[in-house]
């Protein structure tokens, strides 16, 4: 009885897997060369991991599930290898964000220059909470820990620009200028 | 005030091969080629400098632990920045790419190294294009690449971003994580300069250590040690941050007192409040009340006081705060960022995280406080890297010095 029973999960999950499709990602000729020109920096080839990752995301906006495996297929490594890294890394995202990132230091230096606050001011001004993502998905708000410009605190970062010496009508002035 | 690192930081495009080659840039190149690697490395002992990225080992001491005729070599220039409280590099690297750069080509001939890497920190993206700028220059002008300046040394150095790691400061997660791993720390021994990048001798370095060599190499090794206190020589960059009126970068002498950092240089305290605790080496290391204010900025007398000089991120807090609101702020970021491997840290810093919260929501009582000392006893010292001690510093010099403000919340218990 036990044994029908295991074999019919193992049937289960076999349609269940033939029926994920997983289209294959293509690399952008761009990308293609980016990728040749970071394996030159190395002599092995899993150090270009990152700095892949990274170029993905910085297209796509996301790492999906499809470019992993065209990643780990390009270095060598598997997908289940790829995917422990990514996780290990904050900078790397999963599941869709805005097109603009706010990460916002809550650490010691911006923290006792009123950064809860201000935080929380922009929470408001975007309309939602931290860590989510606007409905027209054009804002990410996030809290962040230490972004290494602790003398123009509070601050904050959006996608790649730093913005120091923070209040509320500051933030307000920048996030109405972000089209 | 001796400026050696900020001497023209300000200057109209000295992140340009012009403008910094017109002040004196990559001079130093053809004197070190003209010496033996080890002379260079003599030199660089001679001159007392440490490491400035928070343990301050010897350099010069360093880079003579390389293992002996084992190549490649490696050298990786550690700029991923990430103690809070710490952006001096990030002024270097953003004012001033070509004085590393420089400094690195020295490192790389003295140690025999023909690969080098800049690790920053995955934010620092914008950093990485004028760097990688700052590298073309270079190539172009024949002080990078094969053969240079006709000497027969080979070398390149390339940028390398992280993701978001503040393990990956620590120098072998940077390694895991320079091999394309996840940035967990190593065990030691073999030390880095034994094994390190790729198991090959590797030589780890902070921005700011590096941008010290072509002074030492130009004007002397004396020159530099002259500079300073007999233990502690030459100028440090100090990041000062918190309530003072003007945060910012900083260059002194070492053996300053810090109520001159605090005071002259960076203004005094915002609305003229009252000192209550400063940090003095980031946030990695114990606070000191505000009667240790005239401790000489240098590594004995700050470890004479019972801290660290650590990175030279200074943070200063006024007595408008609760130290416990900022130790549980400190606590969270290293629950954060601890990276899970060993157990002491990783259930260490979530169990402070806990205690200490429930003390501020008024829930605590007066045995919490032993608690939270056992914990940190517990977890001091007993992790591969040291992140725990790190997390541990606050907790224990809040308590030590500020055990009032822990009480303060007894007071209220079972209020919410």
């Amino acid at each position: 009885m036990q044994l029908i029973c295991i074999r019919s999960l193992y049937a289960g999950c076999g349609n269940l897997l033939g029926n994920i499709k997983m289209s294959e990602y293509k690399f952008s000729e761009d990308q293609e060369k980016e990728i040749a020109r970071i394996f030159a920096k190395y002599p092995v080839k899993t150090s270009a991991l990152l700095p892949s990752l990274t170029l993905v995301q910085r297209a796509d906006q996301v790492v999906s599930p499809e470019a992993m495996v065209a990643i780990g297929k390009k270095l060598d490594v598997s997908p289940a290898y790829v995917q422990s890294v990514l996780s290990f890394y904050t900078m790397y995202h999963t599941e869709k964000v805005g097109k603009y990132m706010i990460l916002f230091c809550i650490n010691i230096s911006c923290q006792l220059n009123g950064s809860d606050k201000l935080l929380e001011h922009t929470a408001k001004k975007l309309n939602i909470k931290v860590g989510e993502t606007t409905f027209d998905e054009k804002f990410t708000l996030h809290r962040e820990e230490c972004l290494a410009a602790c003398t123009e605190a509070p601050m904050m970062r959006v996608n790649d620009t730093y913005y120091g010496n923070l209040t509320e009508q500051r933030i307000d002035q920048i996030i109405d200028s972000l089209d | 005030m001796t400026q050696i690192l900020f001497k023209d930081i300000n200057k109209e495009g000295l992140h340009t091969m012009k403008v910094y080659e017109e002040l004196g840039g990559y001079q130093s190149l053809k004197k070190a080629f003209a010496q033996k690697p080890d002379e260079i490395i003599a030199a660089v002992k001679a001159s007392g400098l440490r490491g400035r990225g928070g343990a301050g080992f010897p350099t010069g001491l360093k880079w003579s632990f390389l293992a002996k005729d084992v190549f490649p070599r490696y050298l990786c220039c550690n700029a991923d920045e990430s103690e809070p409280g710490t952006c001096k590099d990030r002024e270097l690297l953003l004012k001033n790419p070509h004085l590393l750069i420089e400094g690195m080509i020295l490192c790389s001939y003295a140690c025999q190294v023909e690969t080098g890497y800049i690790y920053m920190r995955g934010e620092f993206h914008d950093l990485s294009v004028i760097m990688d700028k700052a590298l073309e220059e270079a190539h172009a002008k024949g002080y990078l690449g094969k053969n240079i300046l006709g000497t027969g040394f080979n070398l390149e150095i390339h940028t390398h971003l992280g993701a978001g790691a503040y393990i990956c400061g620590e120098e072998s997660a940077l390694l895991n994580s320079l091999e394309g791993g996840r940035g967990e720390p190593r065990m030691k021994p073999p030390f880095p300069a034994v094994e390190g990048l790729y198991s090959k001798p590797t030589v780890i370095n902070n921005v700011e250590t590096l941008c010290v060599v072509p002074y030492i190499v130009n004007e002397g090794a004396e020159k530099y040690a002259s500079f300073g206190t007999e233990k502690s020589k030459g100028t440090k960059l100090v990041s000062v941050s918190g309530h003072v009126k003007k945060p910012g970068n900083y260059e002194i002498e070492m053996g300053t007192p810090t109520s001159e950092l605090i005071y002259n240089l960076a203004g005094g305290i915002r609305n003229d409040n009252k000192l209550k605790a400063f940090i003095p080496g980031g946030s990695s290391v114990p606070m000191l009340p505000a009667d240790k204010v005239d401790t000489p900025y240098d590594y004995e007398s700050l470890a004479a006081a019972g801290t660290m000089l650590g990175s030279g991120a200074l943070i200063v807090i006024d007595d408008s705060v609760n130290i416990v609101e900022t130790t549980l702020r400190l606590i969270s970021f290293y629950m954060h960022e601890s990276c899970g491997k060993c157990t002491p840290c990783r259930e260490g810093t979530r169990w402070l995280y806990q205690i200490v919260e429930r003390i501020m929501q008024n829930k605590g009582q007066l045995e919490y406080i032993e608690k939270l000392e056992d914990i940190c006893g517990n977890m001091s010292f007993k992790a591969f890297c040291p992140l725990a001690d790190a997390c541990v510093a606050p907790v224990v010099s809040s308590i030590k010095h500020f055990r009032s403000d822990y009480e303060e919340y007894f007071k209220n218990v079972g209020v919410s």
